[in-house]
């Protein structure tokens, strides 16, 4: 049992009264940068990189660990209460998140939120400090050909789920496949769709379709509707905790989302965004109320902000044992490994095993803190819908385009956001769903790369794909998942008819 | 730029707060702003704040800002940079030679050689790998391979057209192959392709040496040799040119000022540049981050930028990504 002996060495390093401050202020940074839109924890651990500079390295590192996870945090907040999630991984907190907040029910959506991230990044802190070692070896062997496959399955389960038929859920993927094939080439340098205008040399950014179609759109719809039939969104119904039920219909969730997560996190191309949505369709699939989906269910809170959590704990995996960075942050954070001359990587482990396990257990500390840092704060934040409408929905219009701008000042990112709000009105309208729109633009490129790296390496024979047995069966799977509801609906036609 | 100003006061808080405020007596008042055209934790991006570092802490400036305009290898913050600097005393950018391979390949209507270099900084070796239980045991072997089958040979490593790219592109003409039918897959970085390496997945792969080093060291990965021209000091693996292979390539970085940027405004920079390049803090830094020194003054850099430009488009031109 090294392990926890080594773990508990790691506790009594991260319980110091200095290094409780560090993950103090660390937590407090991560959280305002969360919920404050165009400033990441990347850009925040960037600029405070030199400032740490003379602090010892265990300090600084769990400082960092501490603003990562208040980022993702605080990242929650603005897209439960403003419908305008900041950054990719709280697309799908926005979705219930956003209608629980207007149906009065902000509080517990907070809380379960708060809660369920607590619960999950406790449970996949324990993951990474027994697994990773272990996890790394099969996550390295994920070729190109077995993300391909998990993309598929994200594809169908996405556009099958969200909105009223399948269809609809189709044509708005499709749509941000489009939007996802701008910019340049990854594999060929090449530009593709960009119409000669330098801004989409790089894409379309993530958040900027994200707050265009939710936020923006959402604005628009609202104003469109005000004069007819004005939809007052209801302060705070009930208690601004959570009810007996509530707790009932989260505690699954939350543990399922870190099953998802967690693992998904550590592959080196897994990312945040693929587990939300896969624990967002397994939700509504496994709820008792299927109905209540769209109108505000706790379950697609509580899965997808967990998943969101363990998968930042899981890019800690490839991070501390490969020295392989998976996200900005994590890019920046191994900058300030090496500022101190630490190399992560295979030998971490071994040659800094003090500081692996002093970060893992401020891990566990920095989210001790989160929580109660954050539930108190959720009395004040539901305040916020008590703004009048017209009112609250100016104030979204401007603090999503500042954060949009913030992020990235250009006119060409201004007038892409506001493009992206005229078409999220219309999608409204006409009731398609937005959230596959978004996947498409996330996940599109990932596909594309991933289907052409491995076509590259079997010198262009599409049999790769189903010659390595785990890629064949997650491709298996998104084809059943694709076919069967019309098969079962066909079947269930054919019975009637012979009735 | 209102998300730099927040933060600016955030980070002075929380400098503050550690007792650690970054504030020194400075012998100059020049007050600098580095563009790094690239993101937060970027090569680019960590060169531009550890020299915004080691300027104001070697008291050659007063103050120095970073900003980061990311997008499309470079390209989009040198067209901004080209724009705003014009003749500019207190403006600087830092760039290296992936930006070169960008702006030919992307058809950028910008490139290096507008701009007025200043000084190169570092220079990286890049390093050519095999799995370890590969049985490609030496760069001949390598060579025979490639010479026997240039496409099943698959290649890992960065983005296309860069100096990963280039090298692999260098090595396949080495050995007697058509460097246009090079099987080389494109990663965004030294970290997804590691994990290709590392899975198998790949013949040869080629990075910052820095980046792999771990795995080379812990004997995951074979170190066939570096690209710089000569033995360095704590790495085995041989340069290619001890190696009989007459190749040379170095991922280099430097600092550039605006076009047009002349007299004592540029004397200013120079000197600022070179003073803060010879001080011991930013040997510190080197040495802490695992960079080559690989420092060259103006004149040497301006030649410098010119033959590397030629010499990046013939390569890139023979494997089809510039014409």
């Amino acid at each position: 049992m090294d392990t926890f002996s080594f773990l508990i060495d790691g506790f009594a390093l991260a319980i110091q009264p200095a290094n409780l401050i560090y993950a103090a202020i660390g937590v407090l940074i991560g959280t305002a940068v969360g919920v404050l839109p165009g400033i990441g924890p990347a850009l925040t651990v960037a600029l405070l990189l030199p400032v740490t500079f003379k602090l010892d390295p265990g300090g600084s590192i769990i400082m960092f660990a501490g603003i990562y996870y208040g980022g993702m945090y605080g990242g929650s907040t603005t897209a439960i209460l403003l419908n305008a999630p900041g950054e990719s991984a709280s697309v799908v907190t926005a979705l219930e998140g956003n209608k629980m907040a207007r149906a009065g029910r902000g509080g517990p959506a907070l809380a379960t939120a708060a809660i369920g991230s607590f619960v999950a990044a406790l449970v996949a802190t324990a993951g990474l400090a027994v697994l990773a070692p272990y996890l790394v070896k099969i996550a390295v062997k994920f070729g190109p050909w077995d993300y391909f496959g998990l993309m598929l399955i994200a594809f169908v389960t996405v556009s099958a789920t969200f909105g009223s038929s399948p269809l609809r859920g189709l044509t708005s993927l499709a749509f941000g496949l489009w939007l996802g094939l701008m910019g340049i080439d990854q594999l060929t340098g090449q530009a593709r769709l960009t119409f000669g205008v330098p801004g989409l040399l790089d894409g379309v950014e993530v958040t900027t379709l994200a707050v265009g179609l939710f936020a923006i759109g959402e604005a628009f719809f609202v104003a469109s509707r005000h004069l007819y039939k004005p939809e007052k969104p209801i302060p705070v119904k009930g208690s601004i905790w959570m009810t007996r039920e509530d707790w009932k219909r989260s505690w699954k969730p939350w543990l399922r989302g870190t099953v998802i997560g967690f693992p998904i996190g550590a592959l080196p191309a897994g990312g945040a965004e693929i587990p939300t949505f896969l624990s967002y369709t397994i939700e509504r699939k496994l709820s008792s109320k299927p109905e209540e989906f769209g109108r505000g269910a706790i379950e697609g809170v509580a899965g997808p902000e967990a998943a969101n959590n363990a998968s930042a704990a899981g890019t800690l995996v490839p991070l501390l044992t490969l020295g392989l960075p998976t996200s900005a942050t994590a890019a920046v954070m191994l900058a300030g490994f090496q500022q101190y001359n630490i190399q992560p990587g295979p030998l971490l482990f071994t040659q800094h095993a003090d500081l692996v396990w002093g970060l893992v257990a401020s891990l566990f500390i920095a989210n001790v803190m989160l929580l109660v840092l954050n539930l108190p704060l959720v009395g004040i934040w539901v305040k916020l819908l008590k703004i009048p409408l017209p009112w609250l929905y100016a104030g979204i219009l401007v603090f999503a385009s500042m954060g949009t701008l913030a992020a990235n000042p250009s006119v060409t990112e201004l007038l892409l956001l506001t493009g992206f709000g005229v078409v999220g009105f219309v999608m409204r309208r006409y009731d398609y769903p937005i959230a596959p729109a978004v996947v498409g633009l996330i996940l599109g490129p990932l596909a594309d790369s991933a289907l052409r790296r491995s076509l590259q390496m079997s010198l262009g024979d599409p049999m790769i794909l189903v010659q390595h047995p785990s890629s064949a069966i997650m491709i298996g799977i998104a084809v059943v998942a694709l076919v069967a509801p019309f098969v079962f609906r066909g079947l269930a036609k054919f019975r009637q008819d012979e009735d | 730029m209102r998300n730099y100003f927040k933060l600016g006061i955030l980070a002075a808080v929380v400098g503050g707060t550690l007792g650690l405020g970054t504030l020194q007596a400075s012998s100059q008042d020049l007050e600098l702003t580095i563009m790094a055209p690239a993101g937060a934790g970027g090569g680019w991006d960590s060169a531009s704040r550890s020299m915004q570092e080691a300027m104001m802490a070697s008291g050659n400036a007063k103050s120095v800002q970073v900003i980061n305009v990311p997008g499309a290898g470079g390209t989009v913050g040198l067209a901004q940079f080209i724009g705003s600097a014009k003749g500019s005393s207190n403006q600087l950018f830092v760039a290296g030679i992936t930006l070169v391979g960008a702006s030919i390949s992307n058809q950028s209507p910008v490139d290096l050689t507008e701009v007025t270099p200043i000084a190169r900084l570092t220079g990286d070796p890049l390093v050519i790998v095999v799995p370890k239980d590969s049985p490609i045991k030496s760069m001949d072997d390598l060579l025979a391979t490639i010479k026997k089958d240039v496409a099943t040979t698959i290649w890992v490593g960065g983005s296309a057209g860069g100096a990963d790219h280039i090298l692999a592109a260098l090595v396949t003409k080495a050995a007697g192959a058509d460097p246009s039918k090079i099987n080389y897959v494109a990663y965004s970085g030294g970290g997804e392709s590691l994990a290709a390496m590392l899975g198998g997945q790949a013949t040869a792969g080629v990075s910052g040496y820095g980046e792999w080093e771990g795995q080379i060291k812990s004997g995951d990965l074979r170190a066939l040799a570096i690209s710089y021209p000569e033995p360095i000091e704590g790495i085995e693996a041989k340069p290619l040119k001890a190696q009989g292979l007459d190749i040379e390539l170095v991922n280099w970085r430097g600092v550039f000022a605006g076009p047009g940027v002349e007299g004592a405004d540029l004397d200013a920079l120079k000197s600022a540049v070179e003073k803060t390049v010879k001080s011991a803090e930013w040997q510190a830094i080197l040495k802490a981050r695992g960079w080559t020194d690989y420092y060259a003054p103006s004149d040497e850099f301006k030649a410098f930028i010119g033959s590397e430009t030629e010499r990046v488009k013939t390569i890139l031109t023979s494997i089809g990504l510039a014409n």
